[in-house]
């Protein structure tokens, strides 16, 4: 039986995709941030102040504030689900983080025994273990956001409710447990590792703020695990064709878990840094900066409905978020208008990349 | 094309299978054998009994009677990790595949090549590549291993599900549906993709409706009619005529 099989191999048929039509000239992220490029060198123009290295630092710093939450929640967005509990989360891991120290900082205190003691004078308190205060604090913190991560991704992948719905009940749950302890007050970082809290989370090094440096290497970390691990695979996958990835034998469960799990520690932590740059932690903090983090992934190239994102995406929203907010103030414009203007760029970077695949 | 036909071990062998789900009786007293190297037509309208009979063969649910034997031993499939584990692979006829991925991702979606740098474990791209290149070369498929399944056609894609199976060195492919929804020339693909797989000793069930594609690409036919098999010939000994009125009643068995 002769078939037309039998003639050979040929690629006539297939275009091979030019340069420009593939990888990240091709996404969304990549014309993000041409514009990003743009808009730096229209703001160079029209403020003397922008390109200075004052308001570069200040620029790194403000981004930063809200970038590794975003790293988190791309992830989430890949795998085609959503997070909305991370404000409450940053909120509630910075609460718990400078509770956790004021407490074990206060001799007489249960527990604080085992961390510090009073000097001789009487009044000056002095850690046993110098940072062993700052790590255990830290740890509590991210130890309430671990809990809640599993927590969200158990309910979403275990018990199939919807990824928007429990993380709605979650930001509620959390945002009403951070006024619960508080009552409704603000904690503040104390006690002999206060001053060391303060150099890790609002510090610099060689001019760099200390949360981009945490950036940039959590931005580096979570680009070698998206492409060039199984787990990053799994979790394009997912968002792909979540069916497809669980026929070819992928645990779907346990990689959902795992990426709320790292979405909670991601907002966790930058809630932890916030606070140390506030100096203190009220239970009000980051109130509905789960919807900046949203826009900054979405601006970034990640795709809501999955499949779609990187790292890179999310620092270019984060910055595209920032630098438009630091344009609008160094040109005098009523500060208000800065959400307007988000609120465009996150249809207009959607509506570009829509008549784009549309073109191509 | 009877050559192995009655010759050897069958691969898979089904013996009095029965299904019932309550008190609906979906499959009953089926007996089928298929041989290393062969190609299997499965027919049947809709509601015969064909899909219940793929699921069990891949393991989504136990038959309620009879009894599956896989190159002579008895098996007992409980999940289709079970099935895939004795070598049965399916693909499926939305064919299973993440679009936002490669082809050669997406054949080894799930059962990735790694290795090691120190205590991590990374993918080892250029392998996968290059085995996926292969295979591709093996079905004489017009594929890319770096190619986004996105922009394929729905014969690349199937020429990429069905490299999945033979990563996996699979003994029998159970095609549901695979030249469904997709044009005259990709239908000419998927069927010598079929060849391919038969060429290297692969037993291939093909479920389909195209009676053109059946006769083109099967040695035999089996025909289920209310969960019972009703016909099971060598295709040389049938017309697509009489396939057709064993489908709908109009001829009982044969």
């Amino acid at each position: 039986m002769a078939t037309p099989l039998d003639s050979p191999i040929t690629f006539t048929n297939v275009g091979k995709a030019r340069w420009w039509q593939s990888g990240i000239f091709a996404s969304q992220t990549g014309y993000v941030l041409l514009a990003l490029i743009l808009l730096f060198v229209v703001m160079n123009f029209a403020s003397p102040y922008f390109l200075t290295q004052g308001n570069m630092q200040n620029v790194a710093k403000n981004f930063s504030f809200i970038a590794i939450a975003t790293l988190g929640m791309t992830l989430v967005i890949i795998t085609g689900g959503i997070d909305l509990s991370v404000g409450s989360m940053m909120c509630f891991s910075a609460i718990i983080t400078s509770m956790v120290m004021t407490q074990i900082s206060t001799p007489g205190m249960p527990g604080a025994a085992w961390f510090v003691h009073l000097a001789a004078d009487g009044k000056t308190v002095v850690a046993n273990v110098p940072g062993l205060i700052l790590l255990v604090s830290i740890l509590a913190g991210l130890g309430v956001a671990l809990i809640v991560g599993l927590i969200n991704g158990c309910c979403i992948a275990m018990l199939g409710l919807s990824p928007f719905v429990t993380t709605l009940g979650m930001l509620s749950i959390v945002r009403g447990l951070g006024y619960v302890v508080t009552n409704g007050r603000g904690s503040f970082p104390g006690g002999p590792d206060a001053d060391y809290f303060y150099a890790l989370t609002s510090g610099a090094v060689f001019g760099l703020p200390a949360p981009f440096i945490y950036l940039v290497v959590l931005a580096g970390a979570m680009a070698v695990v998206l492409h060039h691990t199984s787990f990053g695979r799994h979790v394009f996958a997912l968002g792909g064709n979540e069916k497809a990835a669980a026929l070819t034998g992928i645990s779907v469960v346990r990689v959902k878990i795992e990426v709320y799990v790292i979405c909670a520690l991601a907002a966790g932590l930058q809630g932890i840094i916030i606070s140390g740059w506030l100096g203190s932690a009220p239970a009000n903090m980051a109130t509905s900066y789960e919807l900046n983090v949203i826009a900054a992934a979405v601006i970034g190239g990640a795709n809501l409905a999955g499949g779609v994102g990187g790292p890179l995406g999310a620092i270019v929203g984060c910055v595209l978020l920032e630098v438009i907010r630091n344009g609008l103030v160094l040109a005098q414009v009523n500060s208000y208008w800065q959400q307007a203007l988000v609120g465009v760029i996150i249809i207009a970077a959607v509506l570009v990349d829509r008549i784009r695949s549309r073109l191509i | 094309m009877t050559t192995a036909l009655a010759t050897g071990q069958p691969v898979l062998e089904l013996k009095g299978i029965g299904k019932e789900f309550g008190a609906i009786r979906a499959l009953h007293e089926v007996d089928i054998q298929i041989f290393p190297g062969e190609v299997v037509g499965l027919m049947g309208d809709n509601g015969a009994g064909k899909s219940t009979l793929v699921k069990i063969i891949a393991g989504n649910f136990p038959p309620t009677h009879g009894e599956i034997r896989f190159d002579g031993k008895p098996v007992h499939f409980t999940r289709p990790i079970d099935a895939r584990a004795v070598g049965i692979e399916v693909v499926y006829q939305d064919l299973a595949l993440a679009d936002n991925l490669t082809a050669a991702a997406n054949v080894f979606l799930g059962r990735e090549l790694k290795r090691k740098f120190g205590p991590f474990a990374l993918l080892d791209h250029k392998t996968m590549a290059t085995r996926a290149q292969e295979l591709f070369g093996e079905l004489r498929s017009e594929t890319r291993p770096h190619d986004l399944v996105k922009q394929m056609s729905g014969g690349q894609r199937q020429a990429v599900a069905i490299a999945r199976t033979r990563l996996s060195n699979a003994r029998l492919v159970m095609m549901d549906e695979p030249t469904a929804a997709i044009s005259v020339r990709q239908v000419e693909q998927v069927l010598g993709l079929i060849h391919r797989l038969k060429e290297q000793g692969v037993a291939v069930m093909l479920i389909s409706h195209r009676m053109p594609d059946v006769f083109a690409v099967c040695d035999r036919v089996v025909v289920m009619r209310r969960g019972e098999k009703r016909a099971d010939k060598a295709i040389g000994d049938t017309s697509p005529e009489e396939v057709t009125s064993l489908i709908t009643g109009a001829k009982e068995a044969a």
